[in-house]
């Protein structure tokens, strides 16, 4: 862990931190990607240490939170069935669906299981021949190559009771789709490290030259953060516009060949809806042809449920800066962290719930 | 929401954000037993408007203290124990029945006088394996000195239970001119906390399906009330005691604060997380603040009473790692903030239920 601990020293981040501030000269907005760096940022409290006029937007870089509803209510519905052990990651099961989520139908009988890796809910499926597995595969590109290599193994061995709902997203095209957006504040990038473990960082390059935006491969620990922003502010300042890789001690050009072979293999891409953001063409993947029989969403026969969800909350424009929490109409009155109406004021990590209580409930408001 | 393709339009990022946790459950889940905001909701929202007036002077603390007459003070808690696997690197099911309760009647500054033991089996359990479970609950309640002294047993249907379940409840003697409550907190105040946290929480997780770990990680299952005798002797200035089980030191501090209306600063580099804790929640993605703990307890105390009290808990075997983790601030009332290795501040929350492992 020692190797771990350096990547936390506070005298490295205090230094990279100087450097930050030396090179700003006007107003940038970053983008970390993905929702490892946003959870480090916040543990660390990195956003705050950030010279004046820089700033951090958090990306869509969580796969729990972009998985689209309807793909959340086929998991219901087939969690819900008898005969049926449904795995997923943990976190998938506190994410709504149009009216419950999977700790609901593990309470109304349903047999949910939380697994750590794909692997696992395959050794369930050999456990237990006479019963339906399916495997809940969510995740960016990171967590693809498990949720392939289980698939592939289940076809190897014929194991007819396992079937994956896939619902694998990829993040370069929603980094081309958030730079091509016309709302969009972001000056530069940092893309997510584990995800360039597998693919490598070349599919940005093409990103970068379209675009006109820095790009930088940026690992998780505030370290690997605090270098990430340093090298994007220098490009920026510069007027240089690359993808660059501060994340070399697991990041090559190429990637994983092995694990992209294996995609490749398993993986058609796909368009893919995105919640909160909509449907971002050739953004996902979906179980190739050959092993279209393993498609719980085939075999299930899950209708395809089409939901609105309620937009009063502004979270998204909060989390853009585009407003203040309590610029939101709801921010107070229909929206408090006892009634939160959205992220933001669930945690107390969250922009709005801090606002609520730093700024709003000790002015006598009732909180 | 709208949806459009880069090149034929604007994508619209506006609804960008998590999906709010839902809150509003017709059925009981599993987070409603994690110790965080589920708990609290179902106690509040369920149990104490049912309960009317029966719950007038019904506590959310560890126990609830009885006022006998002439200065006779009672202790009395009860809880269930529900752990799985029943046997788990540090301990097994009966001695946490035991320290638990103990522990609980303890945090009121409670001597503990006897224990009640409550079974409900499940059709098939081996009877070695209770045989085990029950030995080991007379060893802790003989080396705490605690009777146990009434109990029951109730077998339930193969299928319907997790082996066994045990139910302590206890009760304890307040020594007069004890007062330690949970509302104490005082601006001033110094947190200490007895020791390194996070340990039962990952070894009870380390030996589920699915999760191996290199090192054994072993629970800290242990009694406190040497620990409490220890601290209560050593200075007048004890104002809080907690035992920060389900949901961790993270709930215990946030419970502390909202009850006692003060403002809470920890010391994030302070707060004793050992390196596999630490390795084992950077890899399942949980905030070692959240894990719980059963050999620990988190201190509040007054300013000049706290290098005493401190002293006193090293000197003993349970309090051996002890160290002051943060203070409480007249700033930010009701909420609890910790200071960053980097220096910056965040708040610290109550896990919402569960611990669920994150994948990013």
């Amino acid at each position: 862990m020692k190797y771990l601990s350096e990547f936390r020293d506070p005298e490295i981040a205090q230094s990279l931190l100087a450097r930050i501030e030396a090179a700003v000269t006007r107003p940038w907005a970053v983008m970390e990607v993905c929702g490892g760096q946003t959870h480090s940022i916040i543990r660390y409290g990195i956003d705050q240490l950030l010279p004046e006029g820089l700033s951090l937007i958090h990306g869509p870089g969580c796969p729990v939170c972009v998985t689209p509803l309807e793909m959340i209510d086929r998991s219901l519905a087939i969690a819900a069935r008898d005969g049926v052990v449904f795995c997923s990651f943990g976190d998938m099961l506190r994410v709504p669906g149009s009216s419950r989520d999977l700790t609901m139908v593990r309470a109304e009988g349903g047999d949910v299981r939380v697994v750590y890796s794909p692997l696992d809910a395959l050794a369930i499926a050999r456990d237990n021949l006479d019963r339906e597995v399916v495997f809940f595969a969510v995740g960016f590109e990171t967590t693809a190559p498990a949720t392939a290599m289980a698939v592939h193994v289940a076809r190897r061995e014929g194991l007819g009771n396992f079937s994956m709902l896939v619902s694998h997203v990829l993040v370069p095209p929603a980094i081309g789709a958030i730079a091509a957006s016309a709302a969009s504040r972001v000056d530069g990038f940092l893309a997510a490290g584990h995800v360039c473990t597998v693919m490598g960082s070349a599919p940005y390059e093409p990103l970068s030259e379209l675009h006109q935006v820095p790009i930088v491969v940026t690992g998780f620990e505030p370290v690997d953060v605090l270098d990430g922003i340093r090298r994007c502010v220098r490009q920026l300042e510069s007027g240089r516009h690359e993808v660059e890789n501060a994340y070399p001690r697991a990041v090559r050009r190429d990637g994983n060949p092995a694990a992209k072979a294996m995609l490749d293999d398993v993986f058609d891409v796909c368009d893919r809806r995105w919640r909160g953001i909509g449907v971002i063409p050739a953004s996902g993947w979906r179980l190739s042809e050959r092993y279209a029989s393993f498609d719980a969403e085939r075999r299930f026969d899950v209708a395809d449920v089409q939901v609105e969800e309620p937009a009063r909350c502004r979270a998204g424009d909060v989390l853009q800066g585009l407003i203040t929490p309590d610029e939101c109409e709801c921010f107070g009155g229909e929206c408090t962290p006892r009634n939160p109406l959205g992220a933001p004021m669930v945690s107390s990590e969250g922009a709005c719930a801090a606002y609520y209580q730093y700024r709003y409930q000790y002015r006598g408001a009732d909180g | 929401m709208a949806e459009q393709r880069p090149g034929e339009g604007e994508l619209d990022v506006s609804g960008w954000t998590c999906p709010v946790p839902l809150r509003r459950h017709q059925r009981v889940v599993l987070g409603h037993g994690g110790g965080g905001v589920l708990s609290a909701e179902l106690i509040e929202h369920l149990f104490l408007p049912a309960f009317g007036e029966a719950a007038r002077t019904a506590t959310l603390a560890d126990a609830a203290v009885l006022e006998l007459g002439e200065g006779v003070r009672l202790a009395f808690s009860t809880d269930s124990y529900v752990v799985r696997p029943l046997v788990f690197p540090g301990g097994d099911i009966g001695e946490l029945a035991v320290y638990g309760t103990v522990n609980d009647l303890a945090m009121r500054g409670a001597v503990p006088l006897a224990l009640s033991t409550a079974f409900v089996l499940e059709e098939g359990l081996e009877l070695a394996l209770l045989g085990r479970v029950a030995e080991s609950m007379g060893r802790a309640a003989r080396r705490v000195g605690v009777g146990l002294v009434t109990g029951d047993t109730k077998v339930v249907e193969a299928g319907h239970g997790d082996g066994l379940y045990v139910n302590t409840t206890g009760i304890g003697l307040v020594p007069r001119g004890v007062d330690v409550r949970p509302d104490g907190a005082r601006p001033g105040d110094v947190v200490i906390v007895s020791g390194p946290i996070g340990l039962h929480g990952i070894a009870v997780l380390s030996v589920r399906d699915g999760i191996e770990f290199a090192t054994e990680v072993r629970s800290d299952t242990a009694p406190l009330h040497d620990l409490v005798a220890a601290m209560l002797a050593a200075a007048a200035g004890v104002h809080v005691l907690r035992d920060p089980t389900r949901g961790g030191l993270a709930a215990s501090l946030c419970e502390i604060a909202a009850t006692s209306g003060a403002g809470i600063e920890i010391v994030e580099s302070a707060v004793p997380v050992p390196a596999e804790v630490e390795a084992a929640c950077n890899l399942l993605g949980l905030d070692p603040l959240h894990v719980a703990n059963e050999g620990k307890l988190v201190a509040f105390v007054a300013a000049d009473d706290a290098d005493a009290v401190l002293a006193a808990m090293q000197g003993t075997e349970v309090g051996a790692g002890s160290v002051v983790v943060g203070r409480v601030t007249a700033d930010h009332p009701g909420l609890v903030v910790a200071r960053t290795a980097l220096g910056a501040t965040r708040i610290v929350d109550r896990p919402l239920g569960e611990q669920l492992p994150r994948i990013c």
